[in-house]
Parts: structure tokens; C-alpha cells; sequence
């Protein structure tokens, strides 16, 4: 399946997964799980870094769009996409691993650990933008403390199951072409 | 100017997310402040076909509680009926009114519609409730909206054709529900401070007021929105503000925002009259 036909059906299903499924769980009236993120953490490695952070504002406008707060999900999106290269250059182990596999996964990230990292500082981010553009305002830290920190730890385990169950396949791509 | 070009295509990334940033949250101040962004009713129109689509199925696992509810309804106007009230024999006798019921119709004030909840939210700080009424099926905005147990539910605050979007009372910038205590009577504003669920506050309660748990918080019918003696909530917790000399009142909300499945518009037919005539005399006053 070509890369681009690959990302649109996860398009589709990760929104339609996040709106209809996962926005009616309200863990302790306090947490909601994010799954949707890991659209944009799958997205290719080789990608114009422009056409992430465009492909991240879409997609986050779509779930705004059914949630009708326009914004929200938007600009942690782009948050999210235009912080990724960082990480992944941060924690990849070695020189040009990037360009030997396709997206990021624990295979290509070289283990369980630094791919855990990833997903887990890219969740946080995610998520406490998020609560914090919502509350509008930085009072009653508390709050907004456990209600990030909830979220982010249901968010990584649904991620984490994810991960587990849909085994993406990853070929090994030479460098040389 | 070839140094400012450079820098654009040098830092051309940066810049992308510094924008698409700012208009995120440009979009987050506007719409929700003003919530007439153009795109909002088109929008509307196909998110909520699909979203159609799903409530049909989700629809089915809830008949049960829709039963209930229903019941629960039938069994509250059954003992309005007449004959639940027996009068005792006085020397007058009953006659049968020939008054057309239809010839109340100049008097009416207030219609109520029914309408299916098609999506609904409860985890944002400003939530927002979808029905399967609009424009086309005589819904305007600004008409209050009720649930099944006669709790208040929110505002229409968007129409397109066939979907509206109401304000619902878990919105913490924009809803203001004007209500009262029903035993004491004194009058306060109901908003909600966005933390919890079902838990709404009452403020401008003066601390002369006797307020205690369990006391029943109704609409004032002072707004053009909803009837007098709606229910809104009951209340929960009583403390008094430190500086001011108010209660800080929580009450917990009638309408179970969880379980949201058929609800009722209020069609106020005289609110279009009671605005006209406060419009003039505001504009008498300036």
C-alpha cells in the first residue's frame, strides 16, 4: 500500500475511532483518552517538515470540527508535528536510521525504551497545550495537573495496546539508492 | 531585502508553526466568543449527518433508559389530569365549557418542540450539544431547551437547516441561566466554574438568604428563555464567600448530562415582543 493511501484511511479511522468511541469515556468525570495523536507520530520519517505541520492543522481542524470548539486540537496538533523532528533525532540511535525504515516504531526507534520516550514526551506536550488552551487561563494549577497527567497516563496505555495490536510491518530499506 | 528573504526561506518551518499557531488560537477566540465563523453552518450540515448516522445505532442501546424516562414523564402528567382531583359537592353544578380549545391560542406563550440529541460533550471547559432540529423545523436561536425530567438543559445558540447547536449549561464563558431559590425566592445567576460535570454553581445568593442541602434551584422566568419553575438543580454545598456577601453555592443539575437522548425546545412566542420593547425604551434611556 503507497504511503499516501496508507495515511488516509488512519486519517479517517483515527477520527472517527477518537469522536465516536473514545469522547464518550469520561474516566472519574476528569479524563478523557486521547488516541488520535498517533496519526501524527506515525507519520513518515522522509516528510517535508511544511506539509506535516499542514497535514497536522487539518487533521486536528477535523476533530474540532465535530467537537465544535474550533481550535483546540488544531494547535496542539501542530504542536505536536512541528516538535517531533527534534525527538526523533534526539533519540534515535544511530546515524541515518531514519532513512532505513519508514515511520516511527519500536523497531526503527531501536528499541522499546527510546520509542516509549517519544510517544510519552509527544503525549504530554499533546495534552497539556490542549487542557491548558481550554482553561484559558493559569489558575487552579492542581487542577490542571492531574487532569494532564491523568489523561496523558490513559492516553499512553491505549497507545501502548494500539501498538500491540496492530503490528505494523516495517521493511528495512537500504540507504544506497 | 535579499537578508529578508533569506531569513523567510531560511526559517520558513518556524514561521509555518508560529502561524498556524496564532490562527489556531484565533480561531479558538472568535468562534467561541462569537460562534458565527462562516464555516460554522456548513460544518454543521455534514458533521452532523454523520453523526446522525452513529446515534441511530447508539440510540437502540439506550431504549431501555429512554423507556424509563418516558414512563417516568407519563406518570407526572397523568396526575395533573383532572380527574386525579375530586372537589367536594357544593350547590354548583358543572358545565360543559364550549370554549374552543384552539381560541386559547392568542394567549399561548410557550410551545415546546421535541427534538433528538445527536451529539453531545461533557469533557471540554465549554461544551457544546448537537440536535437533530434546525431552521427548517421552525427552530431559531435563543430558545431554551429542557430535557425530559423538566431539568434545563441549555441555549440554542446555531441554527442551520435541519441541525442546531445549543449552549449547554456546562459552558463556562457563556452560560448564564437566571434562576431562583424555590423556597426563599431570592434570585441568582447559575454558570459553571468548568471543573465537574453535573455540578453547576449558584452565584449572587445574599448571605440573609436561608439556603440548605436538598433545597431545589428553578428557573425565575425573568429571561425571555425558559418558563418560570424549570428545574435547574439542587442544591449540594453552601459556603460562604470570604470577601463578598454572598453564598458560594454548588448545585447538582436535573438534567443528567451523561444521558442525553430526547430533549424539548421552548418556543417562547412573545420573546420576539418582550425584546422589541425593551430595545425602545433602552434606546429612550441613551
Amino acid at each position: 500500500m503507497s504511503t499516501l493511501v496508507k495515511n488516509s484511511i488512519r486519517f479517517i479511522l483515527f477520527i472517527l475511532i477518537q469522536v465516536f468511541v473514545l469522547d464518550n469515556i469520561h474516566l472519574h468525570k476528569l479524563a478523557t483518552p486521547y488516541l488520535y495523536l498517533l496519526f501524527i507520530i506515525w507519520l513518515p520519517f522522509r516528510m517535508n517538515r511544511s506539509w506535516q505541520l499542514l497535514i497536522a492543522f487539518i487533521f486536528g481542524f477535523t476533530l474540532d470540527a465535530f467537537r465544535h470548539s474550533f481550535g483546540f486540537h488544531a494547535a496542539a496538533c501542530v504542536l505536536i508535528a512541528y516538535i517531533r523532528p527534534y525527538f526523533i533525532n534526539l533519540l534515535i540511535p544511530q546515524e541515518g536510521a531514519d532513512s532505513n525504515y519508514e515511520e516511527p516504531s519500536i523497531k526503527s526507534m531501536g528499541g522499546f525504551t527510546p520509542y516509549f520516550i517519544f510517544i510519552a514526551a509527544l503525549t504530554i506536550i499533546h495534552h497539556a497545550w490542549l487542557f491548558l488552551l481550554e482553561a484559558w487561563q493559569v489558575g487552579n494549577s492542581w487542577y490542571f495537573l492531574a487532569k494532564t497527567l491523568l489523561s496523558t497516563a490513559i492516553s499512553l496505555l491505549l497507545i501502548i495496546i494500539t501498538e500491540l495490536l496492530f503490528n505494523r510491518k516495517q521493511k528495512f530499506k537500504t540507504n544506497t539508492i | 531585502m535579499r537578508n529578508i528573504f533569506l531569513f523567510i526561506r531560511r526559517y520558513s518551518t518556524f514561521l509555518l508553526f508560529i502561524l498556524l499557531q496564532l490562527f489556531s488560537i484565533y480561531l479558538i477566540v472568535t468562534y467561541n466568543k462569537y460562534h458565527q465563523a462562516v464555516f460554522s453552518n456548513t460544518a454543521n450540515q455534514y458533521t452532523g449527518k454523520i453523526n446522525t448516522q452513529y446515534n441511530k445505532i447508539e440510540n437502540y442501546f439506550n431504549l431501555k433508559k429512554t423507556n424509563d424516562s418516558l414512563v417516568k414523564v407519563n406518570e407526572r402528567l397523568y396526575n395533573t389530569l383532572k380527574q386525579d382531583f375530586q372537589l367536594p359537592d357544593t350547590a354548583s353544578k358543572i358545565v360543559v365549557d364550549s370554549i374552543r380549545v384552539d381560541s386559547l391560542l392568542k394567549y399561548r406563550r410557550y410551545n415546546y418542540l421535541h427534538a433528538t440529541v445527536v451529539a453531545n460533550s461533557v469533557s471540554n471547559q465549554n461544551n457544546y450539544i448537537v440536535i437533530g432540529r434546525g431552521k427548517s423545523q421552525q427552530l431559531k436561536v435563543g430558545m431554551g431547551v429542557i430535557d425530559a425530567s423538566n431539568g434545563v438543559v441549555g441555549i440554542v445558540s446555531e441554527v442551520s437547516d435541519d441541525f442546531s447547536v445549543l449552549i449547554s449549561l456546562l459552558h463556562k464563558k457563556d452560560s448564564r441561566i437566571s434562576s431562583k431559590l424555590f423556597k426563599g425566592g431570592e434570585i441568582g445567576t447559575v454558570t459553571w466554574n468548568g471543573n465537574q460535570p453535573n455540578i453547576l454553581q449558584l452565584t449572587g445568593i445574599p448571605k440573609s438568604a436561608k439556603v440548605a442541602k436538598g433545597d431545589s434551584v428553578v428557573t425565575s422566568g425573568y429571561s425571555t428563555y425558559f418558563p418560570k419553575g424549570m428545574m435547574v438543580g439542587i442544591v449540594t454545598e453552601v459556603t460562604p464567600e470570604k470577601s463578598t456577601n454572598n453564598f458560594a453555592i454548588n448545585i447538582k443539575s436535573t438534567a443528567d448530562f451523561y444521558n442525553l437522548q430526547y430533549v424539548y425546545v421552548i418556543d417562547n412566542l412573545q420573546q420576539a415582543a418582550i425584546n422589541d420593547l425593551l430595545n425602545k425604551a433602552e434606546k429612550k434611556s441613551q
